[in-house]
């Protein structure tokens, strides 16, 4: 039994017939073909596979595909827009955020989502290392140690204050 | 335009040919905005590039999730594998029965030991006299002898296809007890390989002055039986194989997300007899290893072995319960330790015996790591007499191999434990006593008692400066306040030392050279081959800051290639902490060798002595006369006017045999706060000196530290693989193996001392395991250290608050009675 669903990916549609199990880490890869979403547990622990669906970050190995039919989702390959990194992308090259870089598409993504959503984002300020360590609970990485991915974030926050002030002004 | 890879700039191969968003062109235009972040970084000036804060090459392809690990490899016509595993500790199997997986949908083969019992077995490394070598068959045979264990392999059209067919395999067991506690396994009868008729598997000894004279000498005995738990690596990528078996050519690839491609690449050939001639191993994006991918796993033989029997790719991907399950386990050591001291805290004898708990088989240096244990475990004190006993057994578990430090963390929290244990014992500032038990700066090359030379070291040095980093004495005097209003904080120290660049080739299995191979390219771009095999260390980027210097080039200017055996002269890997200061230097004699050559060649065009030449912006030649870089290439290449003797083309390799290892070394400091009522800890300061030579990058550096202290940390206070009495594995996912997330851990401050190292040119010592040895015994010195008020001198870690709360309810108890 198969069922017919859409699903728009980095502004692209894509349908296909799949079964009621497909996780949607499975269809981003090997449907869509976007690998860089990857698979650490297949059980909701490490967060390497975390996407947005509709601009809320979730765990791609614990959602269904059928689930996101009709919905919208973002992965790490549809971060940078308009030819630029996005700043949590930037400020992950720039501290030095990674190394082996397996955790760091879902790393990237929930720190998208936690500057976005945080209560001290929300304010224009820049959310305090425990907020980040925290909002990040949800990922592991093994080899940073996580300092630089707090210094990353921290970075990537700062960066996109300045820029909605120079917007606002 | 066409398709390149991302890893080495070279045309991918047809069948890799990236579906999706690989095939996009690079974002170029995304890319911009570090390139200003990175002049800043760099001052604007060109050269020397090595020694500073340089960004990832690697970096750009990593955070657009555009690079290629294993599992994201794609071949026309590609099944996949799922392994049936042992749900038993020990079991001999009746009977299995593959027919309903057989016609299961999508299955194309079952293979079990009955197709696969001709092939070679898993080899091991290990040389030791008495050493036992039981069967390591690539698929169980008779037996299954721990959790994980594999049985049978199926092959089917796609992933959830081949899962199904897997559940529907029955393996009849009839379970055996399990043999679980390594020193019970030592006494009993009941044997994990009845072939061998024990369940020891070596002895070690290591021997040197008069013990029994240090002891009854000694104004002082300080006693320890110490437990180093069991650990899993957890890479956050799993393992994974792709093979791909082209019958015409008679050629084997295989993928592999291994440390060792060319090591793997003579044993896979080995394993399926195969001629080697005709087998390749690449690595892909490597996710992590910090040890367990260096190593030769059984899948990495079946998976080829399918790919062949079927003339189709097969890819299997290792789920993390597998990783955890089957993927080798790191420390599993217990020691019994005795430490003869004369009252001024001058150690006069040391007494060891290592009980090493092995698993069941042994995987690629299985043996090898409890004897690295004995060779560090005086640490960086003169030691009188030693005595360390090695015994490795086996027991029905995963085999135990190279986990980050491998052999060297246990060594190090053995002896600085043990050190902290005896200030205690003699009233003796922790520090103070380390103080008075250092070599000398001016003794270095200084010979231990465990029989090998620190090549270089200032122990004080470090130490000093990380005293006065963390501020010690007003630590001190915060922890006596904190006493006496009855809360508990410690201030605890590791000066550590310990072995990298693994190593020179007497000193190791299976020869501890490297190979380093530079070519300057027709169009003045430099292509590095290196048989190092880094996997998130960075080495694309530093090892090109290094080969620019050399040239008057840019890093953009370099292109380090590894990890596919096919375009890289026979390499060892990436392990040790040895890339840099083994491969580095490889690379670095190579490209001194092809410098000389263009120097001869442009001194040639240019009337002037190739001594003259100078390397820099691009150019070469002297102050007054000189060519552009790309015209020395260009007549290398088109060679119609070179000097008498000389060769065409610009290429030379190199195979870097050390001459020793290095011994990088520093002092860590943390205090931490204990809460008496729940058992928690929280680390309150880290303060790391390390000193591992001179730095390539030291962005790079701090990356590596930090992440190794972490791991040490962790070790510390949270993980650990437990078997139950059953022998079954009960930390079987991330759910209860206890993975540190970054709001458990603190910040760092680092600093660093430099004392080059003499053993290679670059004075490069090695930073990847520094961390991990160190922080453990650091991080336990402070919890005991903070619970000095209760009496309680030690508890085995990992720390977890139970058991900790657990340890101050049966001190106050006795305190109390």
């Amino acid at each position: 039994m198969t069922k017919d669903i859409k699903i728009k990916i980095n502004g692209v549609e894509h349908r296909a017939s799949v079964e009621p199990r497909l996780l949607l880490v499975h269809f981003l890869r090997e449907v869509a073909g976007l690998t860089g979403t990857h698979i650490g547990c297949e059980t909701s622990l490490c967060g390497a596979c975390t996407v947005m669906l509709e601009g809320r970050a979730v765990k791609s190995c614990t959602v269904l595909a059928v689930q996101a039919d009709g919905a919208s989702v973002t992965t790490v390959e549809g971060l940078a827009q308009s030819g630029a990194l996005h700043p949590v992308q930037e400020g992950f090259w720039e501290e030095h955020g990674l190394q082996c870089g397996y955790c760091t598409p879902g790393m990237i993504m929930a720190a998208a989502d936690l500057l976005e959503h945080s209560p001290a984002a929300a304010a224009g300020a820049t959310p305090g290392d425990l907020e980040i360590r925290e909002g990040l609970g949800g990922n592991i990485c093994r080899c940073t140690g996580y300092q630089n991915i707090v210094a990353a974030v921290r970075s990537a926050a700062r960066k996109m204050n300045r820029r909605k002030k120079a917007v606002a002004a | 335009m066409a398709i390149r890879s991302r890893k080495t700039g070279k045309p991918a191969p047809r069948q890799m040919a990236p579906q999706g968003t690989l095939a996009r062109a690079p974002k170029k235009a995304a890319e911009r905005g570090i390139a200003a972040a990175q002049k800043s970084r760099t001052n604007g000036r060109p050269e020397p590039w090595v020694g500073r804060r340089y960004l990832r090459k690697e970096d750009p392809r990593l955070i657009q999730g555009i690079s290629h690990y294993a599992d994201d490899l794609r071949l026309p016509g590609m099944l996949h594998c799922v392994f049936v595993r042992s749900p038993h500790a020990y079991a001999r199997i009746a009977g299995i029965h593959t027919g309903a997986a057989r016609s299961s949908p999508g299955v194309v083969a079952v293979y079990t030991a009955s197709d696969t019992k001709a092939l070679g077995v898993v080899p091991c490394a290990g040389a030791l006299p008495d050493l036992k070598i039981p069967r390591h068959p690539v698929l169980a045979e008779g037996h299954v002898r721990h959790v994980g264990e594999p049985v049978a392999a199926v092959i089917a059209e796609d992933l959830y296809q081949a899962r199904d067919a897997a559940e529907k395999v029955q393996v009849e067991y009839d379970p055996l007890p399990a043999v679980v506690d390594p020193e019970k396994a030592l006494a009993g009868t009941n044997f994990v390989h009845a072939s061998v008729k024990s369940n020891q598997a070596f002895t070690h000894q290591l021997k040197n002055g008069d013990v029994d004279a240090a002891f009854s000498r000694a104004d002082r005995v300080v006693k320890a039986r110490f437990v180093n738990q069991r650990l899993a690596p957890v890479s956050m990528e799993t393992r994974g194989v792709v093979a791909q078996y082209l019958p015409g050519e008679k050629t084997l690839t295989v993928w592999s997300s291994t440390q060792i491609p060319h090591l793997l690449k003579t044993q896979v050939a080995l394993i399926l007899g195969v001629p080697e001639t005709h087998v390749r191993v690449v690595t892909p994006e490597v996710g992590g290893g910090f040890g367990s991918k260096l190593n030769v796993y059984r899948e990495e033989a079946v998976v080829p072995f399918a790919a062949m029997q079927l003339g189709r790719p097969v890819k299997w991907s290792e789920s993390r319960r597998e990783n955890i399950a089957a993927t080798i386990h790191g420390r599993d050591q217990i020691n019994y330790v005795e430490l003869a001291l004369k009252k001024n805290g001058t150690i006069l004898g040391m007494r060891a015996r290592v009980i090493s708990d092995l698993g069941a088989y042994h995987q690629l240096l299985t043996p090898i790591i409890p004897t690295l244990t004995a060779l560090l475990i005086s640490g960086c004190y003169k030691i009188g007499a030693l005595q360390c006993d090695v015994v490795g057994v086996f027991t029905n578990k995963m085999a135990t191999d190279a986990y980050r430090g491998a052999g060297r963390p246990e060594a190090t929290y053995i002896i600085e434990r043990m050190v902290d244990l005896a200030a205690r014992e003699l009233n003796l500032d922790p520090a103070e006593i380390r103080r008075r038990n250092f070599p000398k700066p001016r003794e270095y090359p200084f010979a231990t008692i465990t029989g090998i030379t620190y090549d270089s070291g200032n122990y004080e040095n470090a130490m000093k400066k990380a005293l006065e980093l963390a501020g010690y004495s007003r630590l001190r005097a915060r922890q006596k306040d904190a006493w006496k209003r009855g809360k508990y904080y410690g201030v605890g120290l590791s000066t550590y030392v310990e072995i990298c660049a693994m190593g020179p080739s007497t000193a190791m299995p299976a020869g501890g050279w490297e190979s380093g191979t530079v070519r300057v390219e027709p169009t003045g771009k430099i292509t590095v081959l290196t048989g190092a095999s880094p996997h998130g260390q960075g080495q694309e980027t530093t090892f090109a800051q290094i080969v620019a210097d050399i040239f008057g080039l840019t890093p953009d200017d370099v292109n380090i290639v590894h990890g596919d055996t096919a375009a890289v002269p026979y390499g060892i890997g990436t392990f040790g902490s040895r890339a840099t200061a083994v491969g580095g230097t490889a690379m670095y004699i190579a490209a001194q060798k092809v410098k000389a050559k263009m120097a001869a060649i442009a001194a040639h065009l240019l009337g002037e002595k190739a001594a003259a030449m100078n390397f820099s912006a691009g150019r070469v030649g002297t102050k007054k006369k000189s060519l552009g870089f790309g015209e020395v290439v260009g007549a290398a290449y088109v060679a119609r006017n070179l000097p008498p003797g000389v060769e065409p083309g610009l290429e030379a390799t190199h195979f870097f045999e050390p001459s020793n290892f290095t011994f990088p070394f520093g002092t860590h400091v943390v205090s931490c706060e204990v809460d008496a009522e729940t058992g928690h800890i929280r680390i309150d300061k880290y303060v790391a000196v390390d000193d591992c030579g001179n730095v390539i990058n030291p962005l790079l550096v701090e990356g590596q530290i930090h992440g190794g202290i972490v791991q040490g940390v962790s070790q510390a206070l949270f993980e650990e693989v437990i078997y139950n009495e059953d022998g079954q594995l009960v930390t079987g996912t991330l759910m209860d193996y206890s993975m540190p997330k970054a709001a458990q851990v603190p910040e760092f401050i680092l600093e660093r001392t430099c004392t080059p190292s003499p053993v290679n040119p670059m004075g490069v010592k090695g930073v990847g395991e520094a961390g991990t040895i160190a922080s453990t015994p650091a991080v336990v010195n402070a919890v005991c250290d903070a619970l000095r008020p209760l009496g309680i001198t030690h508890i085995d870690m990992p720390l977890k608050p139970e058991k900790v709360w657990r340890a101050i309810q049966q001190a106050r108890a006795a305190a109390a009675s």
